[in-house]
């Protein structure tokens, strides 16, 4: 339990970081002041200035959106996507499942952070298609696990007798199984952040997220490095801003499980 | 039919889906690539030289057959910008990313499998804790962070290690070190829990009982019956080292394949892009169905279900 509060409290302080980051920034994050740059972190600029003279504190606050947002979008399309997926091969079974599982298999060995990698390199950086590129294979991992979940629970009492007092396969499926996967499936989706954040970040420290007139935590990493001499707080910081939300989300999704499951522990 | 030979025959539908896609990619460029490539402004014929060159003036059909009459023999085509045959590029390149990937490997092992060990052995104390805590602080930390940190603490702060590039010797210990502190984690748990299972089992009490020493034990005799599912998570970890090896070699100018990758990338050099993932990706697969074999083959359990 321990485990799931501290990571639902760094969750919350990177949300509201988030929402408020308008109110709780310094300056515009893009307003530069080149005779400042690489000053190093104060009291009027906590987390320092960067190449271009640009407060640090304040694009890490802007950025925290970009990582959120695209978190959100890219886990709950896999939510959905997968959900579907899994359902119509673990419930019905036979050729469809045989059919469905081998393609999932296909995306399956597809490495993720590659695909996504060369389908922004085609389709140009911005936010939208490194959703749409993360998106391709965010899915996978949920219909495994629904339709290993649905395998199991088809074959479960109250869903026979639910069956015999005649409701269709819909309203099994619907208001009899998917409650039930609930857990499991917020448990997965926590740590889908958590790799999600990741992916994100690397894409755009790679130069093929955001523009750069959007500050994200990848670019001003990227960003960082060049200047390590001169300023190793712009690496420091933006860095500990994503550890602070991924380790939240893998504090969250182990605390989750072990609450959930507690004869593991 | 024989589990082996259905792993096998499972990995070609696979492979033709990956080979499949990459061969897409260049379809995906939004608008005409030949007009991306070489501005609106050019000539029709130079146009149309490169399109005969890149062979899109065929139709679709065509492309794809000839995609994999090349591919049979290894010719992915020429490098936009050196005019070099891609397969060259990427043979140039791989030796660096051999080395990268196995240092990163064997730095993780000598790091993950103690430690592993260590966890397990002294359950529930302070040590487990505490590298419970370090293994949820790697996982969460990206190798683009780890990379810039080390760099500043051993290159510019110690002058211990080059800042980038690959002339010395110990070039390769600051980039392989950032790709193995996430894995070294990965493999510290499980490693832990496989131990978990084997260390309360008879055999292991009988060793104690003979009077065999503690490290005897638990490294002889528990650990080489709880690695199989460490050398499984190692397999399909070295897929993410793979694809790790984009940013990290980025970070150290480290001359290999995800630093060409990354290059391909910003000048658009398309014929190379699809190289690099097509070879990133079918080793990836081709790691996969190793791992699988071989866990086939220390575990028969799996072969007969």
């Amino acid at each position: 339990m321990r485990k799931l509060y501290f990571g639902l409290a760094l969750i919350t302080l990177i949300l509201l970081a988030a929402i408020f980051a308008p109110q709780l920034s310094i300056q515009d994050p893009n307003q530069m002041s080149l005779p400042d740059r690489y000053l190093p972190p104060s009291i009027h600029h906590p987390f320092g200035l960067d190449q271009n003279g640009s407060d640090v504190y304040s694009q890490i606050l802007h950025g925290a959106r970009v990582s959120l947002l695209v978190g959100f979008t890219v886990v709950s399309v896999g939510v959905i996507i997968g959900l579907i997926f899994g359902s119509l091969a673990g419930f019905n079974g036979g050729w469809i499942d045989l059919l469905l599982m081998r393609l999932l298999d296909m995306v399956y060995a597809f490495p993720g952070f590659l695909l996504a990698l060369a389908m922004v390199a085609v389709l140009g950086p911005s936010v939208q298609n490194l959703i749409i590129a993360m998106c391709l294979t965010s899915w996978t991992g949920f219909a495994r696990l629904v339709r290993g979940e649905i395998l199991h629970l088809k074959t479960k009492d109250y869903v026979t007798s639910a069956r015999a007092l005649g409701a269709g396969p819909t309203r099994v499926l619907v208001l009899h199984i998917w409650p039930n996967l609930l857990a499991l499936v917020l448990v997965q989706a926590s740590f889908a952040m958590a790799g999600t954040i990741i992916t994100e970040s690397g894409l755009s420290f790679l130069g093929l997220g955001a523009p750069p007139t959007v500050p994200t935590w990848g670019s001003l990493l990227n960003a960082g490095r060049r200047v390590i001499i001169e300023a190793p707080h712009v690496s420091l910081f933006p860095g500990l801003a994503i550890l602070t939300l991924v380790l939240g989300f893998n504090l969250c999704g182990d605390g989750l499980r072990s609450w959930l499951n507690p004869r593991k522990n | 039919m024989s589990y082996l030979l259905r792993r096998l025959l499972f990995a070609i539908p696979v492979l033709v889906g990956v080979t499949s896609l990459t061969f897409l990619l260049i379809h995906l460029v939004p608008g005409d690539p030949i007009e991306i490539l070489l501005g609106e402004q050019a000539s029709q014929i130079d146009k149309s030289a490169l399109r005969a060159e890149l062979g899109l003036d065929k139709p679709l059909a065509q492309q794809y057959v000839n995609f994999y009459k090349g591919l049979a023999k290894l010719d992915l085509g020429n490098s936009l910008h050196s005019r070099k045959s891609v397969s060259a590029e990427l043979g140039e390149r791989i030796p660096a990313t051999v080395e990268l990937t196995l240092v990163a490997m064997c730095i993780a092992i000598i790091i993950g499998l103690p430690l592993g060990v260590l966890s397990s052995v002294r359950r529930n104390s302070w040590i487990e804790k505490l590298l419970n805590s370090y293994s949820l602080v790697a996982i969460s930390s990206p190798s683009f962070w780890i990379a810039p940190l080390l760099v500043w603490i051993f290159s510019i702060q110690l002058d211990i290690f080059p800042v980038s590039g690959r002339n010395e010797l110990w070039s390769v210990v600051l980039p392989a070190l950032s790709m193995a502190l996430q894995l070294s984690a990965v493999l510290i748990q499980t490693t832990k829990t496989s131990m978990n299972d084997v260390i309360h089992e008879d055999f292991v009490r009988v060793a104690r009982a003979k009077g065999a020493s503690a490290s005897t034990v638990y490294f002889k005799h528990a650990l080489s019956n709880a690695i199989m599912p460490v050398i499984t998570v190692m397999g399909l970890q070295f897929g993410a080292l793979l694809t790790g090896a984009v940013i990290v070699e980025t970070v150290f100018d480290w001359p290999g394949v995800g630093l060409l990758l990354f290059q391909a990338i910003q000048q658009r050099n398309y014929p190379l892009v699809q190289g690099c993932v097509l070879l990133i990706a079918t080793t990836y697969v081709l790691v996969n169905l190793l791992t699988d074999l071989m866990y086939a083959y220390a575990n028969p359990r799996v072969r007969y279900s």
